[in-house]
């Protein structure tokens, strides 16, 4: 399985271990951190969410991609549901490939399809006690997307 | 809090604060003169367009009754519905609405043409969640040429009255008179359900847009995640529908709901795959409406 979600902490050795090739001269990881702070908010705790049979056929599609586009050897990806707290590890991308390059251009690739195509859900806990969804309820208020004075709106859908 | 025995509160309640009843009232009086043939009997997916709007008015509302000219009470088509025969003089659709207001003047009456092959229940959960019962009159304002629409509308008890006093002076036009006087005028979550349909040009598309499909409301799955679970207040739930794409699907939940996303934001899943917003749904499929993703 190239893409699969975990309930609890990742085991990053067990990960490692299941990517060992012996034709693989270059493994490159990925690691995903729970952050203290976004868009200028402080940020307490996430919780992840995901629709997980879709998800898991979608992040299979994006390692599959990445082994046509790159010539690797192997790749996983594990994402974290639940709530996680500051500093915890949130996703894990592996990938070995004959060469370091690749290796590192599909860890990449891999990483950023997943942030924009599987079906994963965040939502940010602030200091304050406030929370949000992440690219939901800042965009409900501006769908144009513009970054700054606009996310101020709050959550009212129709404050343009 | 309040005494029913005293005379007064009930006086009270009946003067003026009281929020009447809502029955509905088909129109089926008309003429039919561009279709020509009897626009109530047309078939969309087996079912005649005048069956269908009484029993979607049915599953809403207590009371049900089919609007006719005198001349049409033995039409076996009506006749097999509870009726209100136009009491007052005059033509068109204000005359069945005055004879309505005044069979029962207790009452307010929401009133559906016939003719709305793709009225829909989000369209009528809106108008009444809506309804404004100090106005005249609830409407939708229409998407073809902004004006309200009266034959989609709940005409409150007070508007007897004052559509008498229209009628008499100033017409018959009961959209002119809902820009006149003090209706609540709503802009539609679906926006096609008020198409009505005239012409057999008109009937020959709205046909081809029903696919040949069933009539038959189809049971679809809905699983909410993130942002519109918390919305819509549940994981889950099954639905009977007449949402026959995942685009009318989702216009039907937001307007029940509220969803603060518009359907540009989103994407769709149907039975764990992508699908698109004009995707067919079938009997049994199970859609997801995708929030914009954050993982990572």
């Amino acid at each position: 399985m190239s893409f699969r979600f975990a309930d609890h902490p990742i085991d990053t050795a067990a990960a490692r271990a299941e990517l060992l090739d012996p034709g693989a001269g270059g493994f490159v990881t990925f690691e995903g951190w729970v952050r203290d702070f976004n868009e200028g908010r402080e940020v307490t705790a996430l919780e992840y969410e995901a629709f997980q049979t879709l998800a898991v056929k979608e992040g299979a599609r994006i390692v599959a991609e990445a082994s046509v586009r790159f010539p690797l050897s192997h790749a996983l990806c594990i994402h974290r549901v639940g709530r996680l707290a500051l500093t915890d590890m949130a996703v894990w991308v592996g990938v070995c490939a004959t060469h370091r390059g690749e290796a590192f251009d599909a860890c990449r690739f891999i990483i950023d399809a997943v942030k924009h195509r599987v079906p994963i859900w965040k939502k940010e806990h602030y200091r304050n006690g406030d929370s949000g969804w992440v690219n939901c309820e800042a965009c409900a208020a501006a769908p144009s997307h513009d970054h700054g004075a606009a996310h101020a709106h709050g959550h009212e859908p129709n404050a343009a | 809090m309040t005494d029913h025995r005293d005379p007064s509160s009930e006086a009270l309640q009946q003067a003026g604060s009281a929020r009447p009843p809502v029955f509905g009232l088909v129109l089926a009086g008309g003429l039919s003169s561009r279709m020509q043939r009897d626009k109530a009997t047309l078939e969309y997916r087996g079912k005649r367009q005048l069956e269908r709007a009484v029993e979607l008015a049915a599953e809403y509302l207590p009371e049900v009754f089919v609007s006719v000219r005198t001349a049409q009470t033995a039409d076996p088509s009506r006749a097999r519905y509870p009726l209100i025969v136009d009491s007052v003089p005059g033509e068109g659709p204000i005359v069945g609405i005055r004879s309505a207001l005044a069979a029962r003047p207790d009452v307010a009456w929401l009133v559906l043409a016939c003719d709305l092959p793709f009225l829909s229940r989000a369209a009528l959960s809106q108008l009444l969640a809506e309804r404004d019962p100090t106005a005249s009159a609830t409407a939708f304002r229409s998407a073809h040429d902004g004006l309200p629409e009266p034959l989609c509308a709940i005409w409150e008890p007070k508007s007897a009255a004052e559509l008498a006093a229209y009628q008499a002076v100033d017409g018959r036009c009961p959209r002119k008179f809902l820009m006149r006087h003090g209706a609540k005028i709503l802009e539609p979550g679906d926006r096609r359900a008020l198409d009505n349909i005239n012409t057999p040009d008109e009937y020959r598309e709205a046909l081809r847009s029903f696919d040949g499909k069933d009539s038959a409301p189809v049971q679809l799955k809905i699983q909410y995640y993130a942002l519109m679970r918390e919305q819509a207040g549940r994981s889950d739930e099954t639905l009977d529908t007449t949402a026959s794409t995942p685009a009318d699907l989702y216009s039907e939940l937001k307007a029940r709901y509220g969803f603060t996303l518009s359907r540009e934001q989103l994407k769709v899943a149907v039975n764990s795959e992508f699908a698109s917003w004009t995707h067919k749904l079938a009997a049994g499929d199970s859609v997801v409406f995708i929030p914009p993703v954050a993982g990572g």
